[in-house]
């Protein structure tokens, strides 16, 4: 039931079908923990988190924010306990990169966990890792079980001054606790509802200390990074953009799958090189590039390398690196069906833009795919959809908006067609 | 079924052991609550009260915490939770058409339980197998790679 190596690997997952690498021999016979042991004994916390950002590794769990920048607002000195917080809640429709990167490689994942304290000055790290997650659990918290006994974790790791305590914690089934202000509530024992920022989690995070929250594979990076430098690091991927990712490809590809690949590999190359392609001969209708927050590209811009600053030029973002593939039978007015029912379902409820603008966009859009809309509903989509738009806690609200605006941007003729016709025209594409 | 109150002393002692993890015992509520779901298969009211008291906390605390979170139950369940993967990445592959199948099999909509207790059916919002749809999960396991007729020996297969 565990997941496989991908099918392209490279610094990230290139021990991944070897299964040794995920028990604590396996992992130390390759070189394992030596890049904690270096970051601790020989730099400075200053020095790591400098080369961290110099490196210009950005977040990989969906808002792409510089992770050695994102350090340094800890604030210094130890007058109130320090965390970091591991954001294991992979739960973007299209992700699964994060499931990998624990169930194959826990050590890897550790150890940036343990370099990552050293910048910060953290005494501890929340793992936060979603309730379905059982197996990847397990693996972590055998991990972790072995770190200690072999003393890569506790008092004096590796018999250095760092102390640090790793806790494993379970979430139990809610997307908004990927956001990391509702995952520090859930965290603390409450329903996930997302904060007021500021202040900002590096000021008032877990349990009200200064908290900084990174994604599994963040983490997963840093060792490579102490171990190689910076300027290894930026001969991958592109100049704002650099390292690699693991791409999630999903949908209607000959081989779904993870493919670990720089930033910046063109989408069309990932989808028809790599994943073989659309079964059976048939054309790409379009695709979501990055996790199904992020609004989805037609077949004539799949040529867009995947990074952020050439995403955000076909007003779309690399989020998760999830790619979901549609084929040419796929009706785009399920598809906005489907995404809108997810968000609807996911809203927290705090916000009211939030709560009614996605109940309302899944009502129109259920409508419009039974026949029964009308013209002027498209308009009240968009308006709902722009009004849903910066006006919440947290960017829930953004992310439900996007995605349907995007549909309604490159295939505003399916849902004209819904109207004009007043039934689905699409009887070949995936039930509802 | 009589609604369960109390918690075994391994329960508690397990509880006890996920409040020292935490800077405020409070912290350890969604562990508690897998615990105590994994003794009694849902939250009852008594057991809300009997939490409430370990946690120091209002048992509607604890209660808005189960209602907020999917994998946490106020009412009875079935002997197995059957969940159908139904979000984007598995509806392009046959998902919906699985859970449908499922559903004229056992003779329920997702969403409820079978007469006998055996299976309560449910439809999940990605599970994170993307890219190997149609899936399933029964309990914690996960099923990928299914077809229709698989996926219905696996569910005639459960006791």
């Amino acid at each position: 039931m565990g997941l496989k190596a991908p099918y392209v690997t490279n610094y990230l997952t290139q021990h991944f079908a070897d299964d040794a690498f995920g028990q604590v021999d396996g992992y130390v016979a390759r070189g394992g923990y030596e890049a904690a042991r270096q970051a601790i004994s020989r730099m400075s916390p200053e020095e790591v988190s400098t080369l961290v950002k110099d490196a210009g590794l950005q977040g990989r769990g969906g808002a792409g924010f510089g992770a050695g920048l994102k350090w340094t607002f800890m604030p210094k000195g130890n007058e109130k306990p320090k965390y970091l917080v591991c954001n294991a809640d992979e739960s973007e429709p299209g992700s699964f990169k994060d499931r990998l990167l624990m169930e194959r490689g826990p050590h890897q994942m550790l150890e940036g966990i343990l370099i990552a304290a050293w910048a910060t000055g953290a005494e501890k790290t929340f793992i936060y890792i979603r309730g379905e997650y059982a197996y990847a659990a397990k693996q972590l918290q055998r991990a972790i079980d072995e770190a200690y006994s072999r003393g890569y974790l506790g008092a004096r790791v590796m018999g250095t001054q760092l102390a640090h305590d790793v806790v494993l914690v379970r979430g139990a089934g809610a997307y908004i606790c990927g956001e990391e202000t509702g995952l520090l509530e859930s965290l603390e024992g409450k329903k996930g509802q997302p904060r007021k920022k500021p202040p900002f989690p590096a000021m008032y995070g877990a349990f009200g200390m200064p908290t900084t929250v990174n994604n599994v594979e963040t983490f997963s990076h840093v060792p490579h990074i102490i171990k190689h430098g910076k300027d290894w690091f930026r001969t991958l991927g592109t100049e704002k953009s650099p390292g690699t990712t693991i791409f999630g490809v999903s949908g209607h590809v000959v081989r779904p799958g993870l493919y670990e690949l720089p930033l910046g590999t063109k989408l069309d190359e990932i989808i028809f090189e790599h994943a073989g392609g659309v079964p059976d001969g048939k054309r790409v209708k379009g695709v979501i590039p990055g996790g199904m927050s992020m609004p989805i590209l037609p077949a004539g811009q799949l040529d867009v390398p995947m990074a952020n600053e050439f995403l955000r030029e076909r007003k779309s973002m690399l989020g998760t690196g999830g790619i979901m593939v549609m084929d040419e039978t796929t009706c785009m007015v399920r598809v906005a069906s489907v995404i809108s029912y997810f968000f609807r379902d996911e809203s927290c409820g705090q916000c009211t833009q939030c709560r009614e603008g996605t109940g309302w966009m899944n009502k129109i859009i259920n409508r419009i795919e039974r026949g029964a809309g009308s013209s002027e509903d498209l308009d009240v989509l968009l308006d709902v959809a722009g009004k849903m738009e910066g006006a919440t806690i947290c960017a829930f609200s953004d992310a439900a908006a996007w995605p349907i605006q995007g549909l309604l941007r490159h295939f505003r003729e399916d849902f004209e067609a819904h109207v004009r016709e007043k039934k689905c025209p699409f009887p070949a594409s995936f039930e509802l | 079924m009589s609604e369960p109150t109390a918690l075994s002393k391994d329960s508690c002692a397990r509880i006890e052991r996920e409040m020292a993890k935490f800077p405020k015992k409070r912290g350890a509520l969604l562990a508690a609550l897998h615990i105590a779901q994994e003794e009694h298969g849902w939250i009852s009211l008594g057991l809300a009260k009997t939490l409430a008291a370990m946690f120091e906390i209002q048992p509607i605390e604890v209660m808005e915490v189960v209602s907020f979170y999917n994998m946490f139950y106020d009412r009875p369940q079935g002997r197995h939770h059957v969940y159908v993967c139904t979000n984007l990445p598995c509806s392009l592959r046959g998902g919906r058409g699985m859970l449908r199948a499922i559903e004229s099999h056992l003779g329920v909509r997702a969403g409820e339980t079978t007469a006998d207790g055996r299976v309560s059916l449910g439809h999940e919002e990605c599970l994170g197998a993307c890219a190997y749809a149609p899936m399933l999960r029964v309990g914690e396991t996960y099923h990928e790679n299914l077809d229709v007729e698989q996926a219905k020996r696996l569910i005639d297969a459960l006791e």
